[in-house]
């Protein structure tokens, strides 16, 4: 196949785009606030009006229930029986932003919950940025969905106004009417067929907002997730449940080392085999992100493709391969953790001083994580209609990608294959089985492409579980020396960190340096922070909580030891280090603000009721720990007895991501983090020896079942701070938590992750 | 290619398929009944979980061509028409799913155990639901609706009854 290859000017690939803006969602220093600058500067202005107008003509879905509602706006339509339909714009890939962001709108727009459908948006530049990550869904829409919803109301009450002849300011919307102060009112229904779409569209800047203390609809429990009939019925919802005229099934083997390229296969076997249709090879651009060499095969069924894969033989070349290996990076890591990085990340006073004097205490701890893995429940994969054109027309492409942000496809098709977007059509999948992280790469989108195109027939491409695990974009490894002082008093007052870190392909692994604002390093007077890095070539990438879902296992944990060798409560060693409540990074309102984490650290302590005495072998935890613009503490309490078999019994969370938009929802997604995090640390970690992954599927690579769930116990502080994501802040303090709850039970400190290569067990 | 009749959902089905087809790839890719989920393809994560005569199996681990004359029970035929179980209901009461993908499995291996044990204990759900895996992390809920579904169809049947616990007694 002839692959697209001059776009080596396109510098940013669309995973780099990806991460950096990743990386810029989830940090909180400077270069993100000017992010989040220029989106709100676009967001306030131009942006918004045009979501604002309706463009009924244009629209090109032609469903009969768009046919008899009519358009107030880019995300909200009127039925005649007064039904709202409101778009969900954004792939719910678990973190249930189907169901929250359409309540915003809702809430607004003063209709019952009852009275609104919910309906996927297409793929459309005037939805704006279709994308999730970084847990910027609610931070990044509230304000836009918000002004949707008030700008339809405010045609309504419009409608109304004129229909009644009476001022507008005497009418308000609530409960799927414009109640006038009289008492008199009129349904949506009514107003809807009054020419409703005559009204004015409404200048954004003129429109007002309820007050928290109105909210019916946010901040509801009992407002439950939208797609739930349906899942519980099993009707088809996911991308690996897609199904076109004429598909065909599609499987694909790629070199067990990263960026091995492919010389030959047993081809003539393959195509011999039951149901197998098609085989070929299909050569990459040598970008895991992209497109990497492999072997394609097409068949009748899923059964018969993965069932041909595992009787492929291949030759691979290995010269440009991974050579990677964790027993090769753990043993270069260890050498060098005693001196300091060759690159300053942070530097303020002078801790060598404060390290040489004698009057002070010096402790200093090896920190060591893994390579873990995302594992989405729901496969890779991707359907791909590849058709060529004839007499001089394009060639076209239809996806249908489960993907973080969807319109991605548009750029893969044209790195790989030269595809203009006019070329491509891309359809929303209605739920996406779980990404982590995982999928903001397109490089499973250009394969579906790639076979599609070869093969001459439309393809559903579906990963096996093992593609997956070999395959993904890690969270990398990582080492971390830290080194502290305490006073004779025992406070801290010096901090040293040496990161050693990872690039791939010579840039920094998402998550695998060292912030200059990571905390405590602002707090302090003296403070170093270093790093090392070496390259390798396993690919790596965000994973739930990047940076933070590591470092703070490190950071929290070695605060703990210090509280223990000043001879000093947790607790309140931990509030010392806030100090006086502000914004940790003076004028950036998106940093850690030492107050409201003193207020969570507080509230977990309290409910878990820390300080109590408890039974030998068992132990509180505490950890706080900032990411994503939430601050949450976690309390574990936990047994460990004498074969380190550990239970966690109660995990105790206090979060404040201000006012909270779908409580059942906000709920499940500090649930799912609780577990996450403790699957993660328990058991797993990807190794790799000569460049191949060595785990395969899930009984290799233990992952948390109901048996060893902890009760979870959930407090919110609902502050006046504008509402902020819960996709991930709250993973990052339970590993800490639980590791500092096993000091407490047993007295051993767990400074290497997983749990199990200590010899623990749940 | 040879062909056999399954009854799915009450309903026989007639196929052309290979005997070594698992049943999962049958359901999902020869008979577009897809609530039946591929997670692993090695019986590690229940996200296919069927009942073969009322009992929980792994869809991805048994030959579709073995299970001829057998009742077999998809998520698809949970509920009758649109009547749910109570299973179903509690799932969408307490807002279970998270991404969803593994829920038809939960639900089944969730079915299957009130079928057994109609008031289960802790114990007994860690035991039946351990073999089903959930990437989101939704096992709180779970349990919370499984226990509300045993007190809903207990409730349900002790309702039923109560007009003739005078002769009970
Ligand atoms: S797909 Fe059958 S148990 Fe995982
Ligand atoms: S809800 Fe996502 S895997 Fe269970």
């Amino acid at each position: 196949m002839s692959l697209h290859n001059d776009n080596k000017n396109l510098i940013e690939t669309v995973a780099e785009k990806v991460e950096q803006q990743q990386l810029a969602e989830s940090s909180s220093d400077g270069f993100s606030r000017r992010g989040f600058l220029k989106v709100t500067g676009i967001a306030g202005g131009g942006l918004v009006l045009a979501m604002t107008m309706p463009s009924i003509p244009s629209f090109a879905q032609t469903s009969n229930d768009l046919e008899s509602t009519i358009e107030l706006n880019a995300f909200v339509r009127v039925g005649s029986d007064g039904k709202i339909q409101i778009y969900a714009a954004h792939p719910d890939i678990g973190q249930g932003v189907k169901t929250a962001l359409p309540m915003i709108v809702a809430e607004e727009l003063g209709v019952k919950w009852e009275d609104v459908d919910v309906l996927m948006a297409p793929i459309d530049d005037r939805f704006g940025r279709q994308g999730v990550g970084g847990s910027t869904a609610i931070p990044r829409n509230f304000q836009l969905l918000r002004e949707m919803g008030a700008s339809a109301r405010e045609m309504f009450i419009g409608a109304a106004a004129d229909a009644m002849n009476v001022p507008r300011d005497e009418l308000k919307a609530e409960n799927s009417r414009v109640v006038h102060s009289s008492g008199k009112s009129m349904s949506f229904a009514e107003l809807a067929k009054l020419g409703i779409q005559n009204q004015p569209v409404p200048d954004p800047g003129t429109l007002k907002f309820k007050d928290r203390s109105e909210y019916t609809i946010l901040g509801s429990s009992d407002i439950t997730g939208i797609d739930n009939y349906n899942l519980v019925n099993g009707n088809p919802l996911f991308g690996v449940d897609i199904s076109i005229p004429e598909m065909k099934y599609a499987a694909y083997h790629k070199c067990p080392s990263p960026r091995g390229k492919v010389v030959s296969a047993n081809l003539d076997d393959i195509k011999k085999l039951p149901g197998i249709t098609d085989a070929f090879l299909v050569e990459g651009n040598g970008d895991a992100r992209l497109l990497l060499d492999g072997v394609a095969i097409i068949g009748t069924s899923t059964w018969a493709v993965f069932n041909a894969k595992q009787q492929l033989e291949v030759e691979w070349d290995y010269t440009t391969a991974s050579k990677d290996s964790w027993t090769d990076m753990v043993a270069r890591a260890e050498a060098g953790q005693n001196q300091l990085g060759d690159q300053i990340v942070k530097e303020v006073g002078n801790v060598d001083n404060i390290f040489a004097d004698a009057a002070n205490k010096t402790i200093q701890s090896h920190y060591q994580y893994p390579f873990i893995s995302h594992i989405c429940l729901e496969p890779m994969n991707c359907t791909a209609d590849y058709r060529k054109g004839e007499n001089g027309v394009d060639d076209t492409v239809e996806l249908w990608p489960p993907h973080q942000f969807p319109a991605r496809a548009y750029e893969v098709a044209e790195q790989v294959f030269g595809m203009k977007k006019e070329q491509v059509q891309i359809n929303p999948v209605t739920r996406v089985g779980g990404s982590f992280g995982r999928r903001v790469y397109g490089e499973y989108i250009s394969e579906a492409i790639a076979i599609s195109k070869q093969a001459g027939v439309p393809v559903k491409l579906t990963w096996t579980r093992e593609d997956c695990m070999r395959h993904d974009f890690f969270r990398a490894g990582g080492f971390q020396t830290l080194k502290a002082a305490l006073n004779p008093e025992g406070k801290l007052v010096a901090w040293q960190n040496h990161f050693v870190g990872i690039t791939v392909g010579d840039r920094p692994a998402s998550g695998a340096r060292l912030r200059d604002v990571e905390f405590p390093m602002l707090n302090l007077d003296h403070v170093k922070g270093t790093q090392t890095t070496f390259n390798i070539g396993t690919p790596c990438g965000p994973l739930r909580a990047p940076s933070a879902n590591a470092t703070s296992f490190v950071v929290q944990s070695f605060i703990h030891e210090l509280a223990l060798a000043a001879g000093r409560d947790h607790l309140e060693f931990l509030l010392e280090i806030m100090g006086e409540p502000r914004w940790f990074e003076p004028d950036n309102d998106r940093s850690l603000n030492t107050g409201r984490a003193a207020d969570v650290i507080k509230l977990a302590a309290e409910k878990a009721g820390w300080g109590k005495t408890l039974p030998a072998g068992q132990g509180l935890g505490l950890a706080f720990h900032f990411s994503h613009r939430a601050h949450v503490a976690e309390v574990a309490h936990v047994s460990v007895d004498a074969n380190k078999k550990l239970k966690v019994h109660k995990v105790t969370v206090a979060v404040d991501v201000g006012p909270i938009i779908n409580m059942s929802g906000a709920r499940s997604q500090i649930e799912g983090s609780v577990v996450d995090g403790l699957s993660g640390m328990v058991g797993q970690k990807i190794t790799m020896e000569n460049g191949e992954v060595e785990q395969t599927n899930f009984h290799e690579y233990p992952v948390l079942r109901i048996p060893a769930t902890p009760e979870i116990d959930i407090h919110f502080i609902e502050s006046e701070y504008p509402p902020t994501g819960l996709g991930e802040p709250a993973l990052p303090p339970l590993v800490p938590a639980v590791a500092n709850a096993i000091y407490a039970a047993n007295g051993d400190r767990v400074r290497h992750l997983p749990l199990t290569d200590q010899g623990y067990s749940v | 290619m040879p062909t056999y009749s399954l009854k799915i959902n009450g309903t026989e089905q007639q196929l052309e398929a290979d005997p070594a087809m698992p049943l999962l790839w049958v359901l999902r890719d020869m008979l577009g009944m897809v609530g039946t989920k591929f997670g692993c393809g090695i019986g590690q994560c229940g996200a296919c979980t069927i009942h073969v005569d009322g009992q929980p199996m792994r869809a991805c681990s048994i030959p579709a061509s073995a299970l001829v004359g057998r009742d077999i029970t998809t998520i698809e035929g949970l509920a009758s028409d649109t009547n749910l179980t109570a299973l179903q209901q509690a799932w969408i009461d307490l807002d279970v799913p998270q991404c969803g993908y593994c829920q038809s499995g939960q639900l089944m291996s969730a079915a299957a155990l009130l079928e057994s044990k109609p008031n289960p204990s802790d114990d007994d759900i860690d035991a039946a639901m351990a073999g089903n895996y959930c990437r989101c992390g939704t096992y709180v809920r779970i349990r919370q609706a499984i226990h509300q579904a045993a007190a809903s169809k207990t409730a349900m049947f002790y309702d039923a009854t109560e007009k003739n616990q005078e002769d009970l007694v």
